[in-house]
């Protein structure tokens, strides 16, 4: 992969007897932030999946890094407490960040011991958000991860993107909104490709 | 093995948080035997009869209704594609989950029979066999369910298509557990039906982790 930490070359995915997008390439290097937009249904959950491998219903070929996905369900269990779910993610991801920490980072100090089904869905994507920061995968797959947080947690995700692609990482996010970042490369699907 | 705990501990703090959910197959099987002692009407001698198949039929069906939950909630909140993508490897929290609901249905059910037994007139001599039975037989169906449960996860309503699925190869495990009781209550040996039921166990225990891993990459697919 040549220090490539996602490559994906002629990759064509359709859905519904729609071609969402053909001939698609990408290389994303480390310090990279790639830009997904478009309209909705334009596929870019969909192509989020595909580099996953939880949608493998797709021509072309995907080279992958170690990744962390964040999609459109939080990956909260809401009879867990925040900590509870975080130590559950670092044992099946093996990782040795401290949750504890990445909850007060998130800006959720105090809610450790609280079951998530007395959480709002912006402070339960507070806790999914505090995944990124315990878990040591270089490259990131976000699919709209501003849904229904604050300014303060915009800014917040903002500062973790801007801070994962300082240290060496890369960053795929779908989103609606600019990322504002030094190094972005724009991806818009179901129209013009930029790249 | 930190996988494994980790995913087990986790699932009995699930499990302890929706005791009620837990608790429903066990109340099934309960009102399902209480049911048919009444409705039957016959004495001891037909009641005793029937006896085994009763329990056994309630069990499978008690067992069918506590799969569904097997991995819907995780399915629905998205920590089950995290699991799918992360955990490596991937067959040990199956086998973690497997074991939380074998524990929490088969398990338990095990337990509550020999009370259920008595309203069955169910010869104690019998009662022992029964044990063997479910205890040999029960954790057959919690992984012969999971990869059920696992295929029809991503199926809003999944329910038949899981019993269509799975009952057919309850029907073995049926055959064995209520044949093992009505032979030892006619006097003879049933140790074969009961090693049967071990094997049939031991069998699924080494093959379903993988099928069900596989069966949830399909269930995952959309």
């Amino acid at each position: 992969m040549g220090g490539a930490l996602l490559e994906i070359s002629d990759l064509r995915c359709e859905r519904e007897g729609r071609t969402l997008f053909s001939q698609l390439n990408l290389v994303v290097l480390p310090g990279q932030c790639v830009e997904l937009t478009g309209p909705n249904g334009s596929g870019k959950s969909t192509l989020l999946r595909c580099i996953t491998g939880l949608f493998p219903d797709f021509e072309g070929m995907i080279e992958v890094a170690d990744m962390l996905y964040l999609g459109h369900k939080p990956g909260v269990n809401l009879l867990l407490t925040a900590g509870e779910n975080l130590r559950w993610y670092q044992i099946i991801t093996n990782s040795h960040g401290s949750p504890q920490e990445a909850l007060v980072e998130v800006g959720l100090a105090g809610y450790e011991d609280v079951r998530c089904q007395h959480l709002s869905a912006g402070q339960h994507r507070r806790v999914a958000l505090a995944r990124l920061l315990i878990c040591e995968a270089s490259l990131w797959l976000l699919d709209e991860p501003f849904t229904a947080l604050d300014s303060a947690g915009q800014v917040l995700v903002h500062e973790l993107l801007a801070d994962h692609c300082e240290h060496g990482g890369a960053v795929v996010c779908a989103t609606h909104q600019s990322l504002g970042l030094a190094d972005v490369v724009a991806l818009r699907l179901g129209g013009v490709s930029v790249p | 093995m930190t996988l494994f705990v980790g995913q087990l501990r986790r699932e009995f703090i699930v499990m302890f948080q929706s005791l009620e959910e837990v608790a429903n197959p066990l109340v099934f099987l309960f009102l399902g035997i209480t049911l048919f002692a009444l409705a039957t009407g016959g004495g001891p001698d037909v009641l005793a009869d029937y006896a085994p198949a009763i329990i056994w039929v309630l069990v499978l069906l008690a067992n069918l209704l506590s799969l569904e939950g097997m991995f819907r909630r995780d399915y629905e909140d998205g920590t089950l594609e995290q699991l799918v993508l992360l955990a490596r490897p991937g067959f040990v929290p199956v086998l973690a989950k497997v074991a939380a609901h074998w524990l929490f249905s088969g398990l338990a059910m095990t337990l509550l029979v020999p009370f259920a037994a008595l309203l069955l007139y169910l010869p104690t001599s019998a009662l022992f066999t029964l044990l063997m039975t479910l205890l040999a037989g029960t954790p057959a169906l919690s992984l012969i369910g999971a990869v059920g449960a696992a295929l029809t996860v991503g199926l809003r309503r999944g329910g038949v298509l899981l019993a269509l699925l799975v009952l057919p190869l309850y029907v073995p495990i049926l055959i064995f557990g209520a044949g093992a009781v009505l032979q030892q209550m006619g006097g003879m040996e049933s140790h074969a039906q009961i090693y049967w039921l071990g094997v049939i166990s031991v069998v699924s225990l080494t093959v379903t982790p993988f099928a069900v891993q596989a069966a949830l990459k399909i269930g995952l697919e959309q």
